[in-house]
């Protein structure tokens, strides 16, 4: 595992390098290197099998992160590889040519995260979401509870309760009205 | 039926809403009859229920051991069918997405009268875990009429026996009008289903 990060350093410039367990790694890439470190780890490496192929969004830092996670049959070893691309223009290089599996990773991508992956068959088609005229549902910037409320017809009466404060209530009520009480009055101030 | 054009990577729809391949009649209301002869259909339909094996979430699990040896529903008279054609009980087993929902309309719309729904499970009440998603819906009886719900996260087999029970006896009582009370409100159905379908695709009603 340490010749390959050394390896992985040296050709494509890997960076935050976070062994995770001996036989599991991340590391992460510039956008353009993506498709040539997964390449070499599928064809020189032996990391023939793509696990999974999934995004997520910070959008504090205005980006977009994908994560490619390959494993090797011979010697058991998982490698994680991540890149960030730009979040107000999100496209990727489409790896399916080197796994036809990553079609479907890619389909779903484009359509719960809105990044695009030109060249990669049907990839514009409806996954699970059929006429979705909203932003892409899995992007942060959606409020998925206020989209539910307004077009699901919530059925009024619905309340949660938290476990704690429901025992407080039962067990010590006088304390508990007086401990939420400073808390409010400490809240409005 | 599908073309896909490669040249723009896009799917073209036929028109589903062809006249001359579907009936375009809406469905009308059965008058019940109030005598003992209602009675005598009332006992007859409370003990011919025929489910129609299509399981909509995770629910349908619980349908499998409700089917063979463990739970043996056809101990009751009530047994599975494939198609919504010869099937009268339409069980939603489980939360409902959009694209299942317009399945399920297909579905139920196909089925013949007099038909009965059970919502089984708490999704089918009031969404359920998933009452904030925003691909699941959170009422069924907004867009189908549902006779008996079984509450629960799932519930067991058992459970959906006694929902049986209490569905039969809600027959023998002649309350077990879904079909007619979908035919009476049918305009608020049918906004209910268009406002949550956004790409309808299908004739108004489809029988």
């Amino acid at each position: 595992m340490k010749e390959l990060i050394e390896r992985l350093r040296s050709k494509f410039n890997a960076k935050n390098i976070k062994e995770q367990r001996k036989n599991f790694v991340f590391i992460t890439v510039e956008k353009k290197d993506l498709e040539g470190c997964v390449l070499y780890l599928k064809e020189f490496e032996g990391y023939g099998h793509l696990t999974l192929l999934t995004a997520l969004d910070w959008i504090e830092k205005d980006q977009f992160e994908l994560v490619y996670h390959l494993h090797n049959y011979s010697n058991k070893t998982d490698v994680s590889v991540k890149t960030f691309i730009d979040r107000k223009n999100p496209t990727m290089v489409s790896i399916n040519n080197l796994w036809a599996g990553a079609r479907v990773y890619e389909r779903e991508i484009k359509e719960l995260f809105g990044i695009d992956f030109p060249g990669c068959p049907r990839v514009n088609d409806p996954f699970a979401l059929e006429g979705w005229h909203e932003i892409p549902p899995m992007r942060k910037d959606f409020d998925t509870k206020k989209y539910s409320e307004e077009t699901y017809f919530p059925r009024p009466g619905r309340y949660t309760k938290d476990n704690v404060a429901q025992m407080e209530e039962q067990l010590y009520p006088v304390e508990a009205e007086v401990k939420n009480g400073i808390a409010e009055t400490v809240r409005k101030k | 039926m599908t073309e896909v054009n490669n040249e723009e990577n896009k799917i073209i729809k036929p028109d589903y809403c062809d006249p001359e391949l579907f009936c375009t009649a809406l469905p009308k209301e059965v008058p019940r009859m109030n005598n003992i002869i209602q009675k005598f259909y009332d006992w007859a339909q409370a003990n011919s229920l025929w489910l129609l094996a299509f399981g909509t979430g995770c629910g349908s699990i619980e349908m499998r051991p409700l089917y063979t040896a463990r739970y043996d529903i056809s101990r009751y008279g009530i047994a599975p069918r494939p198609t919504p054609r010869q099937s009268n009980l339409f069980i939603i087993s489980g939360y409902v997405s959009v694209k299942t929902l317009k399945r399920i309309i297909r579905s139920y719309e196909q089925m013949q009268n007099p038909k009965f729904v059970i919502g089984l499970g708490s999704c089918t009440i009031n969404g359920g875990m998933y009452w904030d998603s925003y691909n699941t819906i959170n009422r069924l009886d907004h867009y189908i009429p549902v006779d008996v719900y079984v509450a629960g996260c799932m519930p067991r087999p058992e459970a959906l026996i006694a929902g049986f029970d209490e569905l039969k006896k809600r027959i023998k009582e002649g309350r077990g009008e879904g079909a007619n009370e979908y035919a009476k409100n049918f305009a608020w159905y049918k906004a209910n289903q268009k406002k949550i379908i956004k790409d309808w695709d299908m004739p108004d009603y489809n029988w």
